[in-house]
């Protein structure tokens, strides 16, 4: 017990939730954006998938880790489009569009990396690029914070600074309100003009390249070759966190970080003398559990509100 | 609007040679029956549907109005039965909403909200540009159309049906800002099956029927008689036929009876009466005094936390609703949507779902379908309902008729007891008639009727007796209704006055 203490008051955990927290704050965010527009986005796990494979093998045959980069965003991005096209256009289910999409993704990377390397269950034989990692000048020195602030990957970073984005962006601007608008009420919107397919479009695209730089991560930052089904989940455990975060940015990324310090409790755990079954259980109980929890809350807040109101009206 | 003809893909011919015509400045009512054709006219005129021939003009000259937003360039709003509003931003953003003030990049939210609060007062619209729509009452909603109509810079605004939603004092609101935006030089359209309300509001009224307009005059040369007969196509008999009769026997006893709700607010208090066999017993008061949560109460869908309900000699108190069915209540729920039929099941279905488990629905455990199509025929034919037989869904139907459905189960159980919750509200005024006799005519063969109605002249029109509630209380009661006037009755409603319990006792 005492160890699994001083582990989880580590300098070194603390900054491994931040690193596994990252392919799941990131399209956490996607999945927010999506979501509020209407148009719910089960394709965020093929499409991580999708870019994580892409990733990898385009940064081994261009030695370019930026074109790797590129190449796994164009990827999620023509899966978004079809996604679109589907349910936008031909008014397919989303849900049943995006499992496809989840399938196809998780045969057709393995079938390429076999085709590339003959390996079935991943590209360890290729040398993957990675991308930079950062090193922030004077906090490097600071004890403590500076190993947990310093030194992350790139997209670390980038997945903190786009949770700001995402808010500046949904809340203050056009295309995010009347994104937000579609989502609530597309009736509505439509009578003041505003497109509703565009607006579903362009949230899935953002959601794409969202899922994509959370894909990149983990064959690109996290480890450093692509494996079959690497994403395990996380697509989907990203959209629990916009839910649990309240379709809010703030919430989801908070969210996604609960999820995260479950990920890396096991992680850290797993070094210790702990039977591995009870360990690899604790992230899908959290987020049972804190979603049971969430429900709860919501419920309470609901016959509040309703109490609330009744007041006003007497 | 001359010579409007439009076909449907379907070959509904909802408008045949419509003319209509509206004069600048003026509130020109526009009635008609359900299915008349008025909503179809008026959405060709807000571009939201292509006539199939004929032409519009605009101050003289001939538009073709292809979107709505060329209706909205042409000066032309129109704001809808159901809001076109988005629940959870503010008020202010919803006004600006698709044509937003901006500051660079990003938007101006205080320029919104001064937007806002400048067409509010321009206008005499009161709102509160900051709060959440979500959490504002159905008239301020309202409003906020309104005031989204006039930020695009409507001069004509369309009005479909906008007291429906609304409380006897937020239509009183409503009609005074109307007046304002006359004045403002705005014309308005206002469309309403209401006559009252068209003869209290409006400078002229058009007539439709059957797709044609039957006519348009100055409402000061119009009764509201007349009006329903140009509407219907005959005599309507807005007077009541009501024969007196000697009253049974106490058939319903409330005593002492108390809810208290989820949120833990007592809605009904201390309420206790009689409805007797024969007699129509009234339930007035403004909405929201605990009326729902008494009728949903009294037939079991509620459990009382104090008091009794007894029918007849047996006690009916927390029995569940269909033991409290079975005993003999028939209910017109309030909110037919979602308790009185199921929309997505057929007209048999539904005529059923009271009695499908018992002979001679059920053989053997199974639904007899034969049974179930041979009612279904007999009821539609007996209570006229419009449907060209029983397996059309019933969310297919107009107001109307789904309400004929539900009263076409209810009073084929034969019930004891009836109890009518806002039987009227939003159908159209053939069916308001044809509920109005249903309910004297189950009177007169002896059934006891509790009617709870928001519709202060219907209430006080049918009942023999009536009952207002206040406050989740019973504040009066009120025998000799034919020699009281709705102001009386109206300062009960308010609380202003109030009956002493003796004299409510006295007429239990």
């Amino acid at each position: 017990m005492d160890s699994a203490l001083k582990v989880i008051f580590s300098a070194v955990f603390v900054s491994t939730i931040l690193r596994v927290s990252t392919p799941l704050i990131l399209p956490a965010l996607g999945g927010l954006i999506a979501e509020l527009s209407g148009a719910s986005n089960i394709a965020l796990e093929g499409m991580m998938l999708t870019s994580a494979c892409a990733g990898v093998l385009v940064s081994v045959y261009t030695h370019s880790e930026w074109l790797g980069l590129l190449a796994g965003i164009s990827l999620a991005e023509v899966m978004a489009l079809i996604l679109g096209y589907f349910h936008l256009k031909l008014k397919a289910d989303i849900i049943l569009v995006g499992l496809a999409l989840n399938i196809l993704a998780s045969g057709a990377t393995i079938f390429v990396v076999y085709l590339l390397t003959g390996d079935k269950g991943s590209s360890t034989k290729l040398v993957s690029l990675e991308m930079p990692t950062i090193t922030i000048p004077i906090i490097k020195d600071i004890p403590f914070l500076g190993e947990v602030l310093s030194g992350q990957n790139l997209i670390t970073y980038l997945a903190f600074i786009a949770t700001g984005l995402v808010w500046l962006f949904l809340y203050r601007t056009r295309l995010g309100i009347h994104i937000r608008a579609v989502g609530e009420n597309p009736d509505a919107a439509r009578s003041v003009g505003i497109n509703v397919s565009a607006m579903r479009y362009l949230a899935l695209m953002l959601s794409a390249l969202l899922a994509a730089l959370g894909g990149i991560h983990l064959s690109m930052g996290y480890v450093k070759f692509f494996q079959r089904d690497m994403t395990s989940g996380r697509g989907f455990i990203a959209l629990a966190a916009v839910y649990l975060g309240a379709k809010h940015p703030v919430g989801t990324l908070i969210a996604a970080l609960v999820f995260g310090a479950a990920d890396a409790l096991s992680i850290q755990l797993g070094n210790l003398n702990i039977p591995s079954q009870l360990v690899q259980m604790i992230p899908p109980v959290v987020t049972v559990v804190s979603l049971i929890l969430y429900a709860i809350a919501r419920k309470r807040r609901a016959a509040m509100l309703q109490r609330r109101f009744q007041k006003t009206s007497v | 609007m001359r010579d409007i003809i439009k076909i449907y893909p379907n070959g509904v011919r909802a408008n045949r040679e419509v003319h209509f015509g509206i004069r600048s400045g003026e509130i020109h009512a526009l009635v008609g029956e359900n299915g008349a054709g008025k909503s179809t006219l008026m959405k060709i005129l807000y571009g939201v549907e292509r006539p199939s021939s004929g032409s519009i003009f605009l101050r003289g000259k001939s538009v073709h109005i292809n979107s709505e937003h060329e209706a909205i360039a042409l000066g032309i709003g129109m704001v809808f039965q159901n809001f076109m509003l988005v629940p959870s931003f503010t008020i202010a953003q919803n006004v600006v909403l698709g044509s937003e003030p901006m500051r660079g990049m990003l938007l101006d939210q205080r320029a919104a909200v001064k937007i806002t609060n400048n067409l509010a007062r321009q206008y005499g619209l009161v709102v509160d540009p900051t709060a959440i729509v979500d959490s504002v009452p159905v008239g301020m909603r309202q409003r906020v159309e309104i005031l989204k109509a006039l930020y695009r810079g409507a001069d004509i605004l369309i009005l479909d049906e906008p007291t429906a939603v609304l409380t006897p004092q937020e239509t009183r609101e409503l009609f005074a800002a109307i007046r304002q935006l006359v004045n403002a030089g705005k014309t308005i359209i206002f469309i309403s099956h209401k006559l009252r309300e068209v003869m209290e509001i409006s400078d002229r009224v058009s007539v439709m029927r059957d797709g044609q307009m039957v006519g348009t005059l100055h409402t000061s040369d119009a009764t509201e008689s007349r009006l329903a007969k140009m509407m219907v196509g005959r005599e309507v008999f807005l007077q009541l036929d009501k024969p007196t009769k000697e009253r049974g026997v106490a058939m319903l006893q409330v005593r002492h009876l108390e809810y208290v709700n989820e949120a833990g607010r007592e809605v009904v208090r201390g309420v206790s009466f009689n409805t007797y066999s024969g007699e129509i017993l009234g339930i007035a008061g403004v909405e929201g005094n605990g009326q729902t949560e008494l009728v949903e109460v009294l037939t079991g869908l509620r459990k009382p936390v104090a008091g009794t309900v007894s029918l007849g000699d047996h006690s009916i108190t927390g029995l569940s609703a269909s033991a409290v069915r079975l005993s003999g209540v028939a209910h017109i729920p309030e909110d037919r949507l979602t308790n009185g039929v199921a929309l997505n099941a057929s007209i048999d279905e539904n005529l059923i779902v009271d009695r499908y488990n018992k002979p001679p629905f059920s053989r053997a455990g199974f639904v007899s379908h034969g049974a179930v199509v041979k009612h279904g025929e007999k009821m539609i034919d007996q209570y006229a309902i419009r449907a060209p037989d029983g397996t059309l869904p019933v969310g297919s139907l107009s107001g109307g008729n789904m309400q004929k459905v539900v009263v076409a189960r209810e009073l084929s159980a034969n019930p004891k007891l009836l109890i009518a919750a806002q039987p009227t509200r939003g159908v159209d005024i053939g069916a308001t008639e044809f509920m109005h006799q249903q309910l004297l005519k189950q009177r007169n063969e002896g059934v006891a009727v509790l009617l709870v109605s928001a519709d202060l002249a219907e209430v006080m029109s049918l009942s023999d007796r009536l009952a207002v509630m206040h406050n989740g209380r019973i504040v009066a009661i009120i025998t000799d209704v034919r020699n009281v006037s709705e102001e009386e009755v109206g300062l009960f409603m308010l609380g202003v006055k109030q009956q002493t319990q003796a004299e409510i006792e006295a007429n239990w």
